[in-house]
């Protein structure tokens, strides 16, 4: 049947599509979560603030969005660096125990929800905002395409295996993994930790950064858009394990692409499936696939 | 529960002060205003959220975000059971039914989830609420064809006497369970869970049983406020806010005191209708920097911050260092 077989290689690529994003922003999230434990609820807006960021840059100064990358990842890491040495910083030395930190830090990002979210519609208003780019129809084997998609899933690959490459290989990505397992064990070891843990912060802020600016290629964006893939980076960084930055990478493509099998199904039901499916997760096995 | 207790001055000056606030309070709406007699509703839903929030999440450290799916269960069997048209069942039955239905939804969640430990069951209790929202949009819109549903009229007076009957409850029931046995358990779990468990405390039990209880007034005040606000869907009555705003009153007030989550309540929720009618498009901002300064700057809320000033007044300035 290659009817069928047309149809399961449109979810298929679909879902991949999809996932390449999810990846980015579930690898930021678990690089907040599982070494800096910020649950960071705001992510979603540094998401956002990519968006609109070459929004800005593409329609007023006629940048090529692509080349906005470069300009907004760089801010973005300026914000969440001050963050994380300013709130966050004071928050960890200040709480009397890692437990404490967790939930003070993940009603912090609430209020930070608010903040960058309300400036952003004080800012650019409430509408809908899209730009054309690359939007040209490619063939995959029968099913099209467009070709920003493709871009963006090149670029999202990319970055992330650039970052994971970064995190095994070089020495701050050592004492990055080394924060992860054991902060204080890693501080007495002489890793300046409240650095490294400002630029955990940072960096994760500037993946979700990054998967705005290449989102915003392909979807009409909004001040109120970060929550949901906020949520969607919590299921995945549950699904890969905490902490798991190579989970968090494969975990984003499974749920591309079963996002995409229930959205073809019935699109109505989509949100709920990914509860459903993260709740039903955190019940059978809360450490996640690659978890320990 | 002892007999000292009742014989000590403190709990008989405690009583006749809250007994005066009850007589003021039952018999505002003969000398108060309209407005006064719904802005003091308003703030009675927010304490009753508070306090039945702090009453689990305060001893056992649980950071439940739940409250908002409770909260909406109240006010969804207000939607279904007092329609503007149609049979409608009495109004005092159906704030009970919203307090039991929560109960039992709290039970069965209880049961699943309380073995999640720390942050996982916040995220979890926090995916409910979406989940339940998304069910009953779903619900709505593809099997009874409707996306909201209007509530029969209730006069505000009657609301704002069983708003406050909840609030007396919810408030005496976290008094007394406090200095129960229970409470002294549930306080062992929050210290440490495993240590509680080993001195025979059915740890399991009292966890979902007082989160359970928490839920019923939840629930209640969700049952009642509906029929103030007439208009209900799914949006209106499942908003992560209301999940929030209980947690932020009770850090505002602090969490080690009863009197600090009333306290951080009223404040809050009197500040809330301030900024929601002078500054409408500023409001969520204003509200997200507070939160962010609260928990910067007052971690043990007002009530730390008032008994840091009283030890200073009373000149005790090494005790807390």
């Amino acid at each position: 049947m290659p009817d069928f077989a047309i149809r399961v290689l449109d979810i298929a690529i679909g879902g991949l599509l999809m996932g390449g994003i999810y990846a980015l922003i579930a690898m930021g999230l678990s690089l907040q979560y599982g070494v800096a434990r910020v649950l960071n609820i705001a992510h979603g807006e540094f998401i956002m603030l990519g968006a609109f960021g070459t929004f800005t840059l593409y329609t007023v100064f006629g940048i090529n969005p692509l080349l906005t990358l470069v300009i907004v990842g760089p801010l973005i890491f300026i914000i969440g660096f001050f963050l994380h040495r300013t709130l966050f910083t004071r928050l960890r030395l200040s709480a009397p125990n890692p437990d404490a930190y967790s939930a003070s830090s993940m009603l912090a990002t609430f209020g930070l929800l608010f903040i960058i979210q309300n400036l952003a519609l004080l800012g650019w208003g409430a509408d809908l905002r899209s730009y054309t780019y690359l939007n040209v129809g490619v063939d995959i084997g029968g099913a099209l395409f467009a070709a920003n998609r493709l871009v963006t899933l090149g670029f999202a690959i990319g970055i992330g295996v650039a970052f994971y490459i970064f995190l095994a290989r070089s020495r701050i990505g050592k004492a990055i993994r080394a924060a992860a397992q054991d902060p204080t064990t890693a501080g007495l070891m002489g890793v300046n930790i409240n650095l490294v843990l400002a630029l955990c912060f940072a960096l994760g802020a500037v993946m979700a950064g990054l998967a705005g600016t290449l989102l915003s290629m392909r979807i009409p964006i909004t001040p109120s858009m970060g929550l949901n893939y906020t949520i969607i980076a919590i299921i995945i960084v549950v699904l890969g394990g905490l902490g798991s930055i190579p989970g968090s990478f494969i975990g984003g493509f499974i749920i591309g692409i079963i996002g995409t099998i229930v959205n073809y199904i019935e699109p109505s039901l989509s949100l709920a499936a990914y509860y459903f499916i993260f709740m039903l997760l955190l019940l059978v096995r809360p450490k996640g696939i690659f978890g320990k | 529960m002892d007999v000292t207790t009742f014989k000590s001055k403190k709990f008989w000056i405690l009583g006749l002060v809250g007994l005066i606030l009850l007589v003021l309070l039952t018999t505002l709406p003969l000398y108060g205003s309209l407005y006064m007699v719904i802005l003091v509703t308003a703030i009675l839903m927010y304490m009753v959220l508070t306090v039945s929030w702090a009453l689990f999440s305060g001893p056992t450290g649980y950071l439940s975000l739940a409250s908002a799916a409770f909260f909406g269960i109240g006010i969804y069997t207000s939607a279904l059971l007092l329609p503007n048209t149609g049979v409608v069942l009495p109004l005092l039955v159906v704030v009970a039914l919203g307090g039991i239905i929560s109960f039992i939804v709290a039970l069965l969640v209880g049961f699943l989830t309380l073995r999640l430990k720390g942050i996982y069951f916040a995220i979890f209790t926090f995916g409910l609420v979406e989940f339940i929202k998304q069910v009953l949009i779903y619900y709505e819109i593809n099997i009874t064809g409707t996306r909201g549903r209007f509530i029969i009229l209730v006069d505000n007076q009657h609301i704002y006497w069983i708003m406050l009957a909840i609030f007396v409850l919810t408030l005496l029931t976290t008094y007394f369970l406090r200095r129960s046995k229970f409470g002294l358990a549930l306080q062992s779990i929050g210290e440490n869970e495993e240590a509680a468990a080993h001195r025979g405390i059915n740890v399991t039990m009292v966890k979902v049983v007082t989160f359970a209880i928490s839920a019923f007034f939840m629930g209640a005040a969700g049952a009642i406020i509906a029929t103030k606000w007439t208009y209900i869907d799914p949006y209106i009555a499942f908003n992560a806010l209301f999940s929030f705003l209980p947690i932020l009153m009770a850090v505002f007030g602090g969490l080690g005191q009863i009197y600090g989550t009333v306290i951080g309540s009223v404040v809050f929720a009197y500040l809330e209708e301030v900024l929601l009618t002078k500054f409408p498009y500023y409001y969520m901002l204003i509200f997200g920097v507070v939160l962010v300064t609260v928990i910067l700057f007052l971690p043990d809320g007002l009530s730390g911050l008032i008994q840091r000033l009283r030890r200073r007044i009373l000149g005790e300035q090494n005790a807390n260092t």
